[in-house]
């Protein structure tokens, strides 16, 4: 008898907790924001991705057409299983019609498979790798925020032509890192610089000691720092600590956030130059936006990775609106053909290759002395305009780039 | 609570024992139109994973800590098999397999020579030098692992595209798998293995090879392991670095003894539970970890010989056999 109950309430639960899933996707718009919450990256991507892509919902309304609009939000963990696994549930189970943020390349990768396979949206924000747009690009994929080419032409081209000759590469190990050390060898040779010497580290990774020591070792004058988040924050310490800006070397950024700006402490950051597509401090749309963000994360100012999706979130519910479907081919058609026009980007654009060209900025970060309060980090060198800040579509790999 | 009971298993008719098992293979064919199927075939993967783990530590008393290795090399393979040379489904698990059996016998050859803790250091070790091998091995694709595997077409008729077709395969492999296990424990060998665990010395007095039996079981473990891989590198159509790293291995020890070490069904119970708490748990993020040690906890100390395991006394005093 108590078998018979137990198999019995087994099975009702099966089936319950299977029902209250199958659900259809028609009747609301539903956008799941697929993050790092817990790792390398939540800082600059994690929960204040969660809360841009709310802001982009109730800003614009909370309904599409008297259709609600609906968040999801969830943990990578960084990692390319974890991400396909969620991605294939939201959008075969659970009505997800776009799928935002996605920092890290090996989810983002993983996800856009799933994407292209199911027809359905994904909005790259946080991941970095241009493969986004070149090889593995997709009718219904998107990269928003910036790339490993943008973050080169910026970044990589300023330090060289300040003299930065010598390069040593410390590159996290995994697609991003890869190719943001390629995009910016690239750079440093079409300069006339030379490459000494890379060395690979795990991500992510706590201790740089021997990775450092082997910069320190190569005599490059500069040592590119070709990862992102804590492992370049890490890293910056630890150099700190081995001395080796002290003794002549120096460190390029090739990748950083204003969330690892916060974290290093201006008098440690002062002095880099950085490339950003998104900095808070530009006029009164961004301050606007970057007031209301920061009263919602505790004081913290948006990202360029944050602010871009506030803007990717807008833009698909502005287009999904227009084309009125959630369809994902036909939204996607509509994106690309409605101009993106808000703080974030002006006069944005999206390619056939899904890349959104807008302008991006050089950045220097402010001493301490500058300073005049909490987050005032960056002075602004110089705008680079979007159409040499990204890769030209005549170098692009994509497919669906007709040459 | 292990051992076979003849008079049940001769007797026709129906009996709880066949109910149960028929019970539950009903309901792994329902289950799809009620749950999200890719879920149960995640469940289904790790039950099977767990079941080969719990061959090794359940009848012959060895404590893994590297069945990682197996399952997360034998994805790269098959997934590798599937995409780089197009191979059909089924060749690409057979080499799936066959890689971690070939692992499974290599490394299991030099492990068993001790046992306890430097077994499991000694897995551990082989585990984590498989580990680097798959970071730093081109055809790994390190960080980014193997993505976008084909599911093709089983024995070139079959197409696996279909999520209903995945699950109806993954499940036939999984009881056909326990089928397997259920018919090595109960066979002499099986005895064997259960005499070694019980006392060695005395099975080596009786006149047994000790070393031969446990190497068999060492890589029959293996092979299983490696099956559960492959086959979830195809159900996810992604080979990649979790499935190598020792959480893998340390998720599988966890498993085994929350379903109950030593059972039929007791991994299965376990792994469903496991992946249920991270697949609907996964919205409230690092939350996960501290919720799954939670549950772990509780289980210890409500449950110390799992639950299938505390399940099967009663259910044996009604004549079921767990």
């Amino acid at each position: 008898m108590i078998m018979k109950r137990l198999l019995l309430s087994a099975a009702a639960l099966a089936l319950s907790t299977g029902l209250a899933h199958a659900q259809f996707t028609d009747g609301k718009v539903k956008i799941g924001v697929l993050t790092d919450l817990s790792g390398t990256y939540s800082d600059l991507a994690g929960q204040g991705a969660i809360v841009a892509a709310q802001m982009a919902i109730e800003d614009f309304g909370g309904k599409i057409n008297g259709q609600p609009i609906e968040l999801i939000s969830a943990d990578h963990q960084n990692k390319a299983d974890i991400a396909s696994g969620i991605a294939r549930k939201w959008y075969e189970n659970e009505g997800v019609d776009a799928i935002a943020e996605l920092v890290t390349t090996a989810a983002a990768v993983a996800v856009r498979e799933v994407a292209r396979e199911k027809g359905k949206i994904d909005l790259n924000s946080g991941a970095a790798s241009t493969p986004l747009t070149n090889d593995k690009c997709s009718p219904t994929g998107f990269h928003w925020t910036y790339d490993t080419y943008a973050m080169a032409v910026g970044t990589g081209d300023a330090v060289v032509k300040s003299g930065g000759k010598t390069w040593f590469f410390l590159t996290a190990d995994y697609a991003f890192g890869h190719n943001l050390q390629a995009q910016t060898e690239r750079v440093v040779l079409a300069n006339g610089g030379t490459v000494k010497g890379s060395v690979k580290h795990p991500f992510p990774n706590a201790d740089f000691s021997s990775f450092l020591l082997q910069a320190q070792a190569s005599g490059a004058q500069i040592i590119g720092l070709a990862n992102a988040g804590a492992d370049t924050i890490n890293a910056i310490k630890q150099a700190k600590e081995f001395g080796i800006v002290a003794g002549g070397q120096k460190l390029a950024g090739l990748l950083v956030f204003i969330t690892d700006v916060n974290s290093l402490g201006l008098d440690i950051a002062q002095g880099m130059v950085l490339t950003t597509g998104f900095y808070w401090d530009m006029d009164d749309g961004t301050r606007a936006f970057s007031k209301r963000f920061a009263e919602r994360m505790k004081g913290k100012m948006p990202s360029m990775v944050q602010a871009g999706v506030y803007s990717q979130v807008t833009h698909y519910l502005k287009a999904a609106a227009a084309a009125k479907t959630d369809e994902g081919i036909k939204v996607a058609d509509k994106m690309r053909e409605l101009p993106i026009q808000d703080f974030f980007a002006k006069n944005g654009k999206i390619r056939a290759d899904g890349r959104m060209v807008h302008d991006m900025y050089l950045a220097q970060v402010k001493a301490p002395s500058e300073s005049k309060g909490p987050w005032d980090y960056y002075k602004v060198l110089r705008t680079i305009p979007g159409d040499e800040a990204f890769q030209p579509l005549s170098m692009s790999t994509c497919p669906l780039v007709k040459k | 609570m292990t051992s076979a009971n003849p008079a049940i298993a001769q007797s026709g008719g129906l009996t709880p024992q066949r109910i149960l098992v028929f019970g539950l293979l009903a309901l792994g064919l329902i289950a799809p139109f009620g749950v999200y199927p890719i879920f149960l075939m995640k469940g289904f993967c790790f039950a099977l994973f767990a079941a080969a783990f719990n061959l090794l530590l359940g009848y012959v008393g060895l404590l893994s800590f590297g069945h990682a290795m197996f399952f997360g090399f034998s994805a790269y393979v098959t997934a590798h098999a599937a995409k780089e040379w197009g191979l059909t489904p089924e060749i690409a698990i057979l080499l799936g397999v066959a890689t971690a059996t070939v692992l499974g016998a290599v490394t299991g050859w030099l492990a068993i020579r001790r046992s306890g803790i430097y077994f499991a250091m000694v897995t551990l070790a082989f585990s984590q030098m498989m580990y680097f091998v798959a970071v730093q091995a081109p055809f790994t694709h390190g960080e980014d692992g193997i993505q976008g595997v084909p599911r093709g077409h089983l024995l070139g008729l079959i197409d696996l595209n279909d999520t209903l077709t995945m699950y109806y395969f993954v499940f036939a492999v999984l009881v056909a798998s326990l089928l397997f296990l259920h018919r090595i424990v109960n066979s002499p060998f099986g005895q064997v293995l259960k005499a070694i665990r019980d006392n060695e010395p005395r099975a080596i007095s009786l006149g047994y090879e000790v070393d031969r039996y446990k190497l068999l079981a060492f890589t029959l473990s293996a092979a299983l392991a490696g099956l559960a891989g492959s086959v979830k590198s195809l159900v996810f159509q992604l080979a990649s670095l979790t499935d190598v790293h020792w959480h893998a291995s340390g998720e599988v020890v966890l498993m085994t003894l929350l379903g109950g070490v030593g059972t039929v069904f007791g991994p299965s119970a376990g792994a469903f539970l496991v992946v249920a708490i991270q697949d609907y748990f996964s919205g409230i993020g690092s939350w996960v970890t501290i919720i799954q040690g939670a549950i772990f906890v509780v289980c210890v100390l409500l449950f110390r010989s799992g639950i299938v395991g505390v399940m099967a006394p009663m259910l044996k005093r009604r004549g079921i056999q767990a």
